[in-house]
């Protein structure tokens, strides 16, 4: 065989070891010997760890691939470093949402080994989107996410709101994929080409023709639902509130800055000379994320639903990074989207913590009285809520603050005014949960004790939240690297 | 200068003291013991190293002193620079003044939750004393929009029964008008290209600009001053805090929006400044007359006092618009004999909540019967906030009018006539609590103020006559930098006017 039949696999170790890993683990999943009930949980018990140990692994491995640009197996698919801090925040999200994961499934029987693969699986789909350089590549991986997610979502198969929630999932998202599809035959009809090196150098100097801005707006359309952005969310609230609770923690984060991340990459590389055409349909979106994200989380009762409101807040402030289009802009949303993870772990590592009698409770009013009943947890629950509300100095300030700045050097004023005022909307929801915890009666006691993995994760990241002003550069500056790849690049 | 990194260090005391609290395991009632003791401990140690600042300040200079400087973010040239002149050291020093004041005041009141509490007082402080001396725009916004996470809890947790509606007013009215001006903050760093705020006062901003910039600050620094319209979440707030909570609120928290004018908008903005003096003077004079009239009909007696704080300090932004030396000087004194006058009486109001739990005027009348050491405090600081000659609210009133009449006769005289209506309600208050027979019966065994209570007041008592007999102490820490910040103005405002003529 001809030696240059071979395609450069270097830049793509992770995403190929976490496919051999996966495999593994499906194979000792399916071939264990399930004699006894107890050997069965071990067994279980044991792949939800090597699961762990995969996304560590593959992470490590994301770091040794440099941050240079470089293409592989025809050009479909791409690493830099832009690709290298979005697999390394990705692959954080799912492991520690996995960590979080396991009393949970233990407790509702929900301990079965496909759990953890599948989620690995879903990363794997997340990475081959980061990392896409081509149409065809980016539905693949897409799809490839989108399916596991799918099967995730509906995981307590037993339990109706869950497998309504996978069903409601599937079919709204098959609409989103198919309509991102359709937008990606449109672009190659009138353009002849589905890669995005192709897509830009087209753009570069020609007027593109009206078919192609079609096409692209199936194409945002299609992204603005996976990151479920206004008018494209109206499955989040549904689906994160029937979800189980720590399928919910890794919607709200891993699957989102991929899609981010994805999003950031198609806006700027293939269509980056149509920014004139999509600039508007972003600002919109952004605006109209933030005001709804703000307003209609106002009167939810279920904390699951206030994060899905609140999500879809999240993302608007995100897209006036987009919405910018310069390096200013896309750093920005990389500090916003790293503070995003650590700010959304915490916090469902403390819904997690909501069992009263060994049951699930997911109302606010739960809340009530628990800076009496545990002060601890109710700190870490205050801790991220008015972090999320970007009260410095606490981490989400600096998130916002960002993109603040990116909004006001673009020349963005309104978008910025508009940001800052929804926010002190936003501030009163996140409020409500504080004043709950602090200001209200105590009702019944929540389980005790936590679980030691809650605990780990839930101190870990309230440090971090809280302490990130110390040190705020190293985030800035490897933002700032990642950032400049995808536009010099 | 010397070397010791004392704004640092007052940073961070309170907050070492704060984690140290933290740490506090065991007993309910040891722990309480505990936190209140180090938070005492803390507080006055904060206190006695600020006198650093006031023994070691360079009154001849206009420049900040005690200046450090870190790198923090590099990639954007924020750096982590601190450092006080003439406007700010006094605001230090009232700070953690008051902070040992309002714990030891919390000793016996608050019962419930007092690790929290106390651990709420030192962060707090610990956040005010870093806005006054921030120099660095970024650090100016994280130390003035932080103070809202303790105060709301303070409100909300150990407040009245309309705490939660008071403690949300609070929040959401001061973020409104902060997020705006970090808007403004932004676009001025993408002018100036720097967020250090001694560079800032270098910069003239273009006139174009300065006018919505200016607008921003003013979202900001009027809600928090309050102005009229926009002070009604403060009598709100007031009413609902406990009594340490109102002390901070109105000893320093207000001060807060004094203090942004004269270091943002006045040197920075200086021709919005003049453009939009007349709308100050308009809300300002509304402010002191109309507030005066609402203060006579109170029945509460923190309200009383709450909207008596936005009348005096419609005096305040009166004065820093006059943009004289009188004025500016007169302001800032109002503000510091404000913040020990105002804080005083919420906790003589608080001395007597303490015992009857009721702070509507009419439980109360002829109190001077059983409580002479207490009627006697109360007139000094009634007085005071009348301004009596000989107190320190005489003093800032005084040069705030003479300063007004050098800019505008007919705001004095509006001014003026607050001064009246500010008599009339404070001695209508007085009359009617400390006067009068004394036939209600759950006063009849009511207990004068005990020696924890009279240790609290004293420094207060001392202060307010020292700045009443003697001003120039304060004066002079003050009078260099109110120059340099006026000649600032009135060389920026001829620059401007030469640019526009030449073009």
């Amino acid at each position: 065989m001809d030696s240059s039949m071979i395609p450069n696999l270097a830049p793509a170790t992770p995403e190929i070891f976490m496919a051999i890993a996966i495999m593994g683990l499906l194979m000792l999943g399916v071939f264990q010997r399930a004699d006894s009930n107890e050997l069965t949980i071990k067994v279980n018990s044991q792949i939800w760890l090597l699961s762990i140990v995969t996304l560590v692994l593959a992470a490590l491995l994301v770091t040794t691939v440099s941050g240079d640009r470089m293409l592989t197996f025809g050009q479909l698919f791409v690493t830099d470093s832009f690709a290298v801090y979005a697999k390394i925040l990705v692959l954080m999200a799912a492991a520690l949402t996995l960590v979080i994961s396991k009393p949970f499934l233990e407790m509702h029987e929900m301990a079965r080994f496909e759990y953890g693969v599948l989620i690995v699986f879903a990363c794997l789909g997340m990475m081959m989107m980061i990392s896409a350089n081509d149409l065809m590549t980016l539905y693949v991986g897409l799809e490839m996410q989108s399916l596991s997610l799918y099967v995730i979502a509906a995981f307590r198969r037993d339990e109706q709101r869950s497998t309504e929630a996978g069903l409601k999932y599937f079919v709204l998202g098959a609409i989103a994929s198919g309509m991102l599809l359709y937008g990606s035959s449109l672009v190659y009809g009138f353009t002849g080409t589905t890669s995005f090196d192709g897509l830009a150098a087209g753009f570069a100097d020609n007027v593109p023709s009206i078919g192609v801005v079609v096409g692209l707006v199936f194409i945002i359309a299609g992204l603005a639902f996976k990151v479920s952005a206004v008018p494209f969310h109206m499955w989040t609230p549904d689906v994160y509130e029937g979800a189980p609770t720590p399928v919910t923690a890794f919607f709200a984060v891993a699957p989102k800055i991929a899609a981010i991340m994805l999003f950031l990459r198609v806006m700027t590389e293939p269509f980056g000379a149509l920014a004139d055409q999509w600039q508007q349909i972003i600002i919109f979106i952004s605006v109209a994320s933030m005001v709804l994200g703000a307003l209609a989380a106002i009167n939810q009762t279920s904390i699951k639903r206030l994060m899905a409101y609140s999500s879809i807040g999240h993302v608007g402030y995100a897209l006036i990074g987009l919405a910018v289009a310069d390096e200013t802009g896309i750093r920005g949303i990389l500090i916003y989207m790293a503070i995003y993870l650590f700010m959304n772990v915490g916090t469902f590592a403390c819904i997690l913590c909501m069992r009263r009698g060994e049951r699930m409770v997911e109302q606010i009013s739960d809340l009530a009285g628990l800076s009496k009943s545990n002060p601890m947890l109710a700190t870490a629950i205050t801790i991220m809520m008015f972090s999320m509300a970007g009260i410095p100095p606490l981490a989400g300030f600096f998130g916002k603050y960002f993109i603040f700045v990116a909004a006001i050097d673009g020349g963005l004023y309104g978008l910025a005014v508009i940001g800052v005022l929804t926010s002190v909307i936003g501030a009163f929801y996140y409020l409500r949960v504080v004043k709950v915890c602090w200001f209200d009666d105590p009702v019944d006691t929540f389980d005790r004790p936590i679980p030691v993995s809650l605990r780990v994760v839930i101190a870990g990241s309230s440090l971090l939240v809280v302490l990130f002003i110390l040190y705020p550069s190293p985030l800035i500056d490897s933002a700032a690297y990642a950032a400049s790849a995808l536009i010099g690049g | 200068m010397s070397t010791l990194p004392i704004l640092s260090l007052l940073i961070l005391v309170p907050l070492a003291g704060a984690g140290f609290i933290l740490l506090i395991r065991g007993e309910e009632e040891i722990v309480a013991r505990n936190a209140r003791n180090v938070a005492l401990l803390t507080s006055v140690t904060a206190f006695v190293l600020s006198l650093y600042l006031w023994f070691g300040f360079d009154t001849t200079t206009a420049e900040f002193q005690f200046v450090e400087k870190r790198d923090w973010i590099p990639a954007y040239d924020i750096n982590y620079h601190v450092g006080v002149d003439g406007i700010s050291v006094l605001f230090v020093l009232l700070t953690t003044l008051l902070t040992p004041i309002c714990i030891l005041a919390s000793w016996t009141s608050i019962k419930d939750r007092v690790k929290e509490y106390m651990i709420s007082f030192l962060v707090l402080e610990t956040m005010m004393v870093g806005m006054f001396a921030a120099l660095d725009m970024v650090i100016f916004y994280i130390f003035f929009e932080a103070v809202l996470i303790p105060m709301f809890l303070i409100i909300g947790v150990w407040g009245g029964p309309r705490r939660v509606y008071a403690a949300f007013k609070m929040f959401l009215y001061t973020l409104l008008g902060s997020v705006l001006m970090l808007v403004a903050l932004i676009a001025m760093y993408f002018d100036a290209g720097t967020t250090d705020i001694p560079t800032l006062l270098q910069h003239g901003f273009p006139i174009g600009m300065q006018p919505w910039l200016w607008l921003a600050f003013f979202a900001s620094f009027a809600i928090k001053v309050p102005m009229w319209p926009v002070h009604t979440w403060l009598p709100d707030a007031h009413v609902e805090a406990p009594t340490a909570g109102s002390v901070i609120l109105a000893g320093v928290l207000l001060k807060f929006g004094g203090y942004g004018f004269l270091r943002f908008s006045l040197p920075m903005f200086p021709d919005a400044t003049i453009m939009f003096t007349p709308l100050i003077y308009t809300l300002s004079i509304i402010a002191v007359i109309y507030t005066s009239l609402v203060a006579l009909a109170q029945h509460d007696m923190k309200k009383l006092i709450a909207y008596s704080s936005v009348a005096h300090m419609g005096f305040v932004t009166i004065g820093t618009f006059t943009l004289t030396v009188q004025g500016v000087e007169g302001a800032i004194y109002q503000m510091l004999s404000h913040g020990i006058v105002s804080a005083a009486l919420f906790l003589i109001v608080g001395v007597v909540y303490d015992r009857i739990h009721s702070r509507e005027i009419t439980k109360y009348g002829g109190l001077v019967e059983r409580m002479p050491v207490y009627a006697l405090t109360f007139m000094l600081f009634m007085l005071a906030s009348v301004g009596l000659p000989g107190t320190g609210g005489f003093v800032g009133e005084f040069l705030v009018l003479v300063g007004a009449f050098k800019a505008n006769t007919w705001v004095a005289a509006f001014a003026a006539l607050g001064v009246i209506l500010g008599a009339a309600y404070m001695l209508y208050l007085y009359r009617r609590v400390i006067f009068g027979v004394l036939e209600q019966d759950h006063l009849k065994r009511i207990a004068d103020m005990s020696p924890r209570e009279i240790l609290v007041f004293a420094p207060l008592v001392i202060l307010t006559l020292w700045m009443g007999i003697y001003p120039p102490t304060f004066l002079d820490f003050m009078h260099v930098s109110v120059t340099n910040l006026l000649d600032q103005v009135e060389a920026a405002r001829a620059a401007s006017t030469a640019m526009s003529l030449g073009q």
